[in-house]
């Protein structure tokens, strides 16, 4: 908002005006309207965000101007800003066991996955802020136990070994997996996510695969559930050992108490590996897209059978089909082969009948011709002769040439037309080597 | 789809779905709203759905159809959804698919598919159907899944037409992230522009739609919007102005045509006739004649007219009056004076009309500023201000979870208190009759609120007394005297009240200040000369006053608190 500005001069202070601090107030303001103001636009959003957060506006301009110098300068006020919860400010260095390290060092949003850069910056920021000496300037009393939970908190944090440890009992990182009712209201894959998320931190082997989500491939969840079925974890539990005697006074006590850490540090890692092995087995279980994959499996199998079985079905199909087309094709052949057969026999018959016309009229042609003889009633040597001859010609030629000389013949009823058609015959055939010649001389 | 994204995998835009159009717009990656065309190239989308043969046709191709196929064209139906249908007022839907009872809502029987038989398609479906298409739409020209929206709704919107409306969304594969206003979307397009600038100033947004007007009256302090006075009418509307022009087409042509029949009797004549009365309309916007043509208009009788626009605005003279007398009403509504109103922003595809826009100038003093196109060179296309603000809405949130989103929403964070008076310091004297107040954070202000002024100081300098005070405005009435009067020794920030260019009116009105409850006295001792005196003001959501007085670039300075008075309880806090 802009500063309104005003050109009027303000009126001079008259004499003898005086309060205390030169300040009186007079009166109050009339009682406010309670009004909706319309959710939308970028001031509303500040507005929402300070009335949420209970921010005034200058926390709020400060907060959000860290927010915004954040991007461009790796988060790097952050950390310090978790307020401290002022039974932990009570705490007593001697129980740092008890104590939430991350908490004490207003680091308790990265915890395990806080950098040592963060965790030394967080070191200073708090030392800073509750330095014993600073206190005892502030006229405060000399109270340091809040310090030197700082400090121990750093030296755990700090040491690799010591950090495992502590991380390794860590309560407050832990995500309690959610129940079965949870899960099925959907959302697996978000509530299910960080629980393994939370899992990983312990694995040997990084980076941990992730949960994914429903359009994960069928590979990747069989990588997932196995790297968790071999999970491979560096949790120990000695930092909930019981501590052991540092006097040399008992050496007996000692290698009792010993034992009986190592005892229960491996009680614990088995309860462990149980406590895991059975929520990846509770997470596949109600995992939807493994019941997805056998439902598909199930249904490819299903297919390749009902394929197999079409196939089958076809195949058994198409030799019957196969059979059946023989069978009708020679059932086709012997049909037309035995009317064929009928077709010949008859067209025989009628070229024989044909023939015996022919010979008919060829005959009934030489006795029109009055067998060739000149006139009169033709003697019966002539006849016999006449006869012979036609006959031999007839023997000698075949149907076809019969067929065309009684052509010839037919309709001719002059003897002398007759006689020269039965010459030429002859003639014909004596030059095709038929008849020798001399022979048909009554024709000739 | 899944129905609730992840928001980092959304895509949002902002619709703006109203009766007679849509409109779809992204907000680009420098932060500015652009309005997406669909595949027609129209940027104003028709809300309509034809079906012909079972081929689904939206938006303008849909509107043609309205002349052929009215049966099967589904139109203005956005004011049914979620409604009874005892309680909606079919009439804009007459020339179309006519709205009927379906079980507990209402539906349009329709041949939807291929088959020869009539569908009852519920008006959620239609919705549904409407969305997806702009969905598709945004979709192709964004090479982008779009996923999620802000839709704009009239501030009369139901809860149930609400519920009903995100649900159809749904349906259509789209996350309502918010659904907001579209008065106050308007304001939010032109107050997210890159010039725009911060300032208490009470704006009316007069939105005159196709089948309804919607006139809100909003105060906008510190770029928080508080909706004071809205007014509703369903009679004054766009449709009104076309059937002026209807009437007048139709009179010509029987005056050309006196054998044939009356347009407005023959269905298909009517609907030709409103399709050409709406376009012409839209032209005289811009020009100042246009053409009126339409084949075959009764018994195959072409018809052609042109129209000045003069003419026009005689026609539509009582119309347009009508209007302007909606927006002085909502003024009045929320008790306030035209003087009060910094803005008016013309919304709605009918604000292009040069007369209404100058009908309201003239009904508003001369400090208003009516923000339309042809009275403001920087205005934004007026059809497009509800869309602009949701896509801008969106690009605000879609960054958030869902439920974040409604907890900001819920009325625990937006019923906040309003201060009732202005709160500023007085000038020149500390005599309550004689000094002048000036407002430092004006009445209406949502509490919290920080404002800080700066003040100047008699020339001298010296000890100064700052007195913080309630002022409560005050229309001051003079009658005119002869000649050009009196000097105004207001403000600057009162050079709203004009003094001669209403010099032919018969009294001048004037905005002055009343002073009222004095809060408190403070002194700043020894100003240097011409220096400025800053002072800012907090007021606690519990009306609790804290102030700090001091001198410019100066260190120290007075400190005071004022404790909110027991006597008055304050609701929320």
């Amino acid at each position: 908002m802009d500063v309104v500005q005003i050109n009027l001069p303000l009126p001079i202070l008259s004499e003898g005006w005086a309060a205390e601090k030169d300040f009186q107030p007079i009166g109050h303001l009339s009682r406010a309207i309670d009004r909706n103001i319309e959710p939308v636009g970028p001031h509303f959003l500040a507005h929402a965000r300070r009335k949420r957060h209970k921010r005034t506006f200058s926390e709020d301009d400060r907060i959000q101007a860290q927010a915004n110098v954040k991007k461009v300068e790796d988060d790097d006020a952050g950390e310090i800003s978790e307020p401290e919860d002022p039974l932990m400010l009570q705490r007593e260095a001697k129980d740092w066991k008890g104590q939430d390290h991350y908490a004490v060092l207003g680091i308790s949003r990265y915890r395990w996955r806080a950098t040592e850069d963060q965790i030394k910056r967080a070191h200073r920021k708090k030392v800073l802020k509750h330095h014993p000496d600073k206190k005892a300037a502030a006229g405060g009393t000399e109270d340091d136990q809040f310090f030197k939970c700082i400090q121990k908190a750093t030296e755990v944090l700090l040491d690799p070994v010591k950090r495992r440890q502590f991380d390794s009992v860590d309560e407050a990182a832990d995500v309690e997996p959610p129940t079965k009712k949870e899960t099925q209201k959907g959302n697996f894959y978000k509530l299910w996510g960080k629980v393994f998320e939370a899992e990983g931190r312990f694995s040997n082997k990084q980076p941990v695969p992730k949960l994914g989500n429903e359009k994960s491939p069928k590979e990747e969840v069989e990588a997932f559930y196995n790297f968790w079925y071999n999970f491979d974890s560096w949790r120990t539990f000695e930092y909930l050992d019981e501590d052991v005697p540092d006097d040399n006074e008992n050496r007996d006590q000692k290698r009792h108490v010993e034992r009986k850490n190592a005892n229960a540090r491996r009680k614990k890692k088995t309860e462990d590996t149980t406590r895991l092995r059975k929520l990846v087995d509770e997470a596949l279980s109600l995992d939807p897209r493994i019941k997805i994959f056998q439902q598909e499996e199930r249904n490819r199998k299903n297919k390749r059978r009902n394929e197999k079985e079409a196939e089958q079905k076809r195949l058994a199909e198409e030799a019957a089909k196969a059979k059946e087309e023989e069978a009708r094709l020679q059932a086709e052949k012997e049909a037309s082969e035995k009317a064929n057969k009928e077709a010949n026999k008859k067209a025989k018959e009628a070229a024989k009948n044909a023939a015996k016309k022919n010979k008919r009229v060829v005959r009934g042609a030489v006795k029109d011709a009055n067998y060739f003889h000149a006139a009169g009633d033709a003697p019966a040597a002539q006849i016999d002769k006449a006869l012979n001859d036609v006959d031999l010609i007839i023997t000698k030629i075949d149907n076809e040439e019969l067929a065309t000389l009684t052509g010839k013949l037919n309709g001719k009823k002059d003897a002398g037309e007759i006689k020269q058609i039965f010459q030429d015959e002859v003639a014909r055939l004596v030059g095709a080597g038929k008849l020798k010649e001399g022979e048909a001389q009554s024709l000739s | 789809m899944s129905e609730q994204q992840a928001p980092a995998e959304r895509v949002a835009i902002g619709i703006s779905f109203g009766n007679s159009y849509s409109s779809i717009a992204f907000t680009s990656g420098e932060g500015k709203a652009e309005v997406i065309a669909n595949e027609d190239g129209d940027r104003q989308i028709p809300s309509m759905l034809s079906y012909v043969e079972g081929e689904e046709l939206h938006g303008q191709q849909a509107k043609a159809q309205l002349v052929r196929n009215p049966r099967n064209t589904v139109a203005y139906f956005r004011d049914f959804i979620g409604q009874e249908f005892k309680s909606i007022d079919p009439t804009p839907a007459h020339q179309s698919a006519h709205p009927a009872q379906h079980d507990s809502t209402i539906a349009f029987n329709i041949r939807d598919t291929e088959e020869d038989k009539q569908n009852a398609v519920s008006i959620s479906d239609i919705t549904a159907r409407h969305l997806k298409r702009l969905r598709t739409s945004a979709s192709d020209y964004l090479g982008k899944d779009v996923n999620a929206a802000v839709i704009t709704v009239p501030t009369n919107f139901s809860d149930a037409q609400k519920e009903a409306l995100v649900k159809s969304a749904k349906e259509a594969g789209l996350e309502v992230l918010q659904l907001i206003s579209e008065p106050v979307s308007a304001v939010l397009a032109y107050d997210a522009r890159p010039e725009a600038k911060l300032a208490d100033k009470i704006v009316v947004v007069a939105d005159l739609g196709g089948t309804r007007s919607d006139i809100a009256v909003i105060a906008s302090r510190g770029g928080i919007y508080t909706i004071l006075a809205t007014h509703h009418d369903y009679e004054v509307s766009g449709f009104q102005l076309d059937q002026v022009l209807m009437d007048y087409f139709a009179k010509e042509f029987l005056k050309k045509n006196k054998s044939a029949g009356d347009p407005r009797e023959n269905e298909r004549a009517l609907a030709k006739l409103k399709l050409e009365s709406e376009a012409v309309k839209k032209s005289l916007s811009i020009g100042t004649t246009a053409n009126f043509s339409v084949e075959s208009l009764v018994n195959g009788i072409d018809f052609q007219a042109t129209i000045n626009r003069t003419r026009y605005e005689l026609l539509a003279n009582k119309q347009i009056g009508a209007f302007v007398r909606l927006v002085t009403h909502a003024v009045e509504k929320a008790d306030l004076d035209p003087l009060d109103i910094s803005e008016v922003i013309l919304a709605g595809g009918n604000a292009h009309t040069p007369k209404i826009a100058s009908a309201i100038g003239n009904a508003f003093p001369e400090s208003t500023q009516v923000i339309a196109p042809t009275t403001f060179p920087k205005a934004i296309n007026p059809s497009e201000l509800p869309v602009r603000g949701a896509a801008i809405q969106a690009s605000l949130i879609q960054e958030f979870e869902l439920e974040d989103i409604q907890q900001s929403t819920h009325p625990m964070v937006t019923v906040t208190p309003h201060l009732s008076h202005a709160v500023g310091v007085l000038c020149i004297s500390d005599d309550e009759s004689r000094g002048v107040f000036h407002a430092i954070v004006d009445a209406e202000t949502p509490l919290p609120v920080r404002r800080t002024a700066i003040i100047a100081t008699p020339k001298e300098g010296g000890d100064v007394l700052i007195k913080l005070a309630e002022g409560a405005r005050h229309i001051k009435v003079t009658k005119p005297e002869p000649k050009p009067k009196q000097e105004k020794s207001k403000s600057d920030s009162d050079d709203d009240s004009d003094d001669d260019s209403e010099e032919e009116e018969e009294e001048l009105r004037e905005k002055t200040w009343k002073i009222g409850k004095v809060l408190s006295e403070a002194a700043l001792r020894g100003v240097k000369k011409g220096a400025k005196v800053e002072v800012q003001i907090n007021i606690g959501a519990d009306l609790s006053v804290n102030a700090i007085f001091r001198e410019q670039g100066g260190k120290g300075g007075v400190r005071g608190i004022l404790q909110a008075s027991a006597q008055a309880p304050n609701g929320s806090a």
